[in-house]
């Protein structure tokens, strides 16, 4: 922050185009952050205009009013009064409308202009208003409001021309708002009457939206496109993810084993690098493609003004267990893998519906979970047929995936009479007119989820995934021991005593061994178990063997017993430090994990019981 | 004579009389007022979801905001004489 550079804020409504302005006027250089104490997004970035001259530029969270009603809105009032700690106030306020929608837009810059300092209005989606006949006295409306009134189509590339050149030139002292500031009538009151002196508006005709929406909200066919069009985006994430995923796996290990062979053989520092820090990243770079893939999916939604929609449909449903119908996406991105899921949850505004809907996120099926139960299932579960036409073992992925989902209402049910607050929290969202989603802006969008995850995501993930490392590489077995390395580490004797604890969900102690480097993410028990069976090979050889063995060793008993585990057990770190990262409190990871590792436990108990008096 | 906007069925047009609050205090009231739910101001019912018509879209001015039964519930509205 140079003390030379003008601050700017740009403000106005949610759905005004103001982060595609933003996005046109600082192009790539932008950061993004978190306000203190709150999970709100802090967007700066930088305007260099032609003339070479350098502005601070802020994005403040999209508010209807000043009245906050959420995290988001109070930041934004805060800032722009100069009354944020450690914020200076912006020297200058531009207030971005769209110009389509200026009935409910003006009074929220009203608003602005009443706290008496230095805007400039910009009418933003003004190639929208033309083309819908609605015809703006830009002089009038600039003489009715005292401050600079600059037509602006964030869309294009040189929409923002005028804006940039205003800016530049002027002396915010002269943006400073007449007398309308002294106006103490009714905003809307206020908001007629300008629009009476300064728009023509063509009667309310029906729009191409309503054509859509005609389709796309009914009761039947939407339920219908919705359905589609999220077997789409699955079929999607996983069949293109899948190359990229393997690619990226081979990747890193190679790369680790080409390190790994500069280094002395069968040292720890090699095992450190190759298996720790390789190893590690490779787990977190592994969710990049179908967090991307997802992502793409969502922001493209989410500009075309569908996801509000899809929330609509669904509400009612969610709602009557305790979430919102905001949560839809999020939870079903989680089906994919929750940390895509939990970061998809910054569309909830609402903190304590995204808090439920974070907390649950976890219990969808992920993929993740697949390996561990295409084991067992292919281990234990007989291929018969069940009346003639379903497979016994598909009936039992399906009752895993069916018990993850009705748990997750479960817990959001238990958790809306549970909490204290038991006050009405509102649904009041708003269905923005459908837009051709823009590429510059979802780029952005993918680039900033991306740049979060690996950062803030990437670095507890692998800190953890090292500590893991040394846990199950510490103590090296003595010499000429014969058991497999990990019976005499850390993580091994801790398995042996963390045996005491599961005996009576029916886990051997090979079992809990696994499931302490299995905390890095639920797959690695997989190859944790070959481990502690001492074989060797490729992942889809061990788990082929794995299989015959652990299907002669272990009771069927055991088997569902770990099964039901897998279900509710948070043996993903990703996860939590997604939770911890989203909700900025470990008092929140906590809560997440002892609720998941309870009812895994309980449900495992139960199953394990239930199963030996039928065996 | 005003009904609750709630009660409206999918399509019909009414006329903002006044947004009432549940309970004092009312921040759900106070914010569908600001979003534009004023005496006067002309209100649709565009679409309702399934399964029980909760929540209603509303149009006002040219936004369309969804409610819930019970924040729509809020807003009395007059209808317009028939056609």
């Amino acid at each position: 922050m140079t003390a030379s550079s003008l601050r700017i804020a740009l403000v106005g409504n949610p759905n005004c185009g103001k982060t595609a302005l933003f996005n046109l006027l600082t192009g790539s250089r932008q950061k993004v952050a978190n306000y203190a104490g709150v999970t709100v997004e802090r967007k700066e970035g930088r305007l260099l205009t032609p003339s070479g001259r350098s502005f601070q530029l802020l994005d403040l969270p999209g508010a209807y009013s000043f009245d906050a009603a959420s995290p988001d809105e109070a930041i934004t009032r805060d800032i722009c009064s100069g009354a944020y700690p450690g914020e200076a106030a912006p020297d200058l306020i531009v207030c971005v409308v769209d110009a389509t929608n200026l009935r409910l837009h003006l009074r929220f810059v009203l608003e602005v202009l009443r706290m008496g300092r230095p805007v400039v209005l910009a009418l933003n989606m003004m190639d929208a208003a033309r083309r819908r006949g609605i015809d703006i006295d830009v002089a009038e409306l600039q003489r009715r409001l005292g401050v600079p009134v600059i037509e602006t189509v964030a869309i294009h590339r040189g929409g923002a021309k005028a804006l940039v050149e205003h800016i530049e030139t002027m002396d915010p002292s002269e943006a400073m708002p007449g007398s309308i500031v002294d106006d103490e009538r009714d905003l809307h009151q206020q908001v007629r009457d300008l629009i009476a002196a300064a728009v023509r508006m063509p009667p309310m005709a029906s729009r191409i939206d309503d054509a859509i929406d005609r389709w796309v909200l009914h009761p039947v066919f939407g339920l219908a496109i919705l359905g589609v069009l999220m077997f789409f985006i699955f079929q999607a994430v996983f069949s293109w993810a899948e190359p990229l995923m393997n690619g990226i796996d081979a990747g890193v290990s190679a790369l680790g084993a080409w390190v790994g062979g500069l280094l002395p053989a069968h040292s720890a520092l090699h095992s450190l690098v190759q298996d720790g820090i390789f190893g590690g990243l490779g787990t977190v770079l592994v969710f990049l493609p179908q967090i991307l893939i997802l992502f793409l999916f969502i922001l493209a939604l989410e500009e075309s003004g569908y996801l509000p929609r899809a929330a609509f449909l669904l509400d009612r449903l969610m709602f009557k267990a305790g979430l919102t119908g905001r949560a839809f996406i999020p939870l079903l991105s989680s089906f994919a893998c929750a940390i895509p899921g939990i970061m998809a949850t910054r569309s909830i505004s609402d903190p304590r519906d995204r808090l439920t809907t974070i907390l649950v996120a976890p219990l969808m099926t992920c993929s993740a979970r697949l390996p561990v139960y295409t084991l067992l299932i292919a281990a234990f579960i007989p291929k018969h047929s069940v009346w003639g036409v379903f497979n016994l073992q598909g009936l039992v992925l399906f009752a895993l995936y069916f018990a993850g989902i009705l748990s997750a209402l479960v817990v959001a049910y238990v958790m809306k009479h549970l909490r204290r607050d038991k006050s009405e929290h509102a649904l009041l969202m708003e269905l923005p007119a459908y837009r051709v989603p823009h590429v510059r802006d979802v780029a952005f969008g993918l680039w900033q989820r991306v740049k979060i995850f690996l950062r803030r995501v990437g670095g507890i993930i692998l800190t953890l995934t090292v500590l893991l490392w040394f846990l199950s590489s510490f103590p090296a077995p003595p010499p000429g021991a014969t058991g497999p390395a990990i019976d005499y580490s850390l993580a091994g004797r801790l398995g042996h005593a963390l045996h005491h604890v599961f005996a009576p969900i029916g886990f051997n102690w090979q079992i809990c061994i696994a499931l302490i480097p299995g905390l890095a993410a639920r797959e690695v028990a997989v190859s944790a178990l070959g481990t502690v069976y001492a074989m060797s090979g490729t992942d889809d050889a061990v788990a082929s063997h794995l299989g015959v063995l652990i299907a002669h060793q272990w009771s069927l008993a055991t088997a569902l017993s770990l099964l039901a585990w897998y279900v509710f057990a948070p043996q993903c770190m990703s996860t939590l430090a997604v939770i911890r990262r989203e909700t900025n409190s470990w008092r929140n990871v906590a809560v997440a994990a002892g609720y998941l590792f309870g009812l895994a436990y309980l449900a495992s108990l139960i199953t394990y019981q239930i199963a030996r008096l039928f065996a | 004579m005003s009904v609750q906007l709630s009660d409206l069925p999918k399509g019909a047009q009414a006329v903002v009389h006044t947004v009432e609050d549940a309970h004092p205090d009312d921040l759900i009231a106070r914010r569908l007022r600001d979003l534009g739910f004023v005496v006067g101001e002309t209100v649709r019912v565009v679409a309702r979801a399934p399964l029980g018509g909760d929540p209603l879209l509303v149009q006002v001015g040219y936004t369309r905001f969804a409610l819930r039964r019970n924040e729509a519930a809020r807003v009395l509205v007059r209808q317009e004489a028939t056609a």
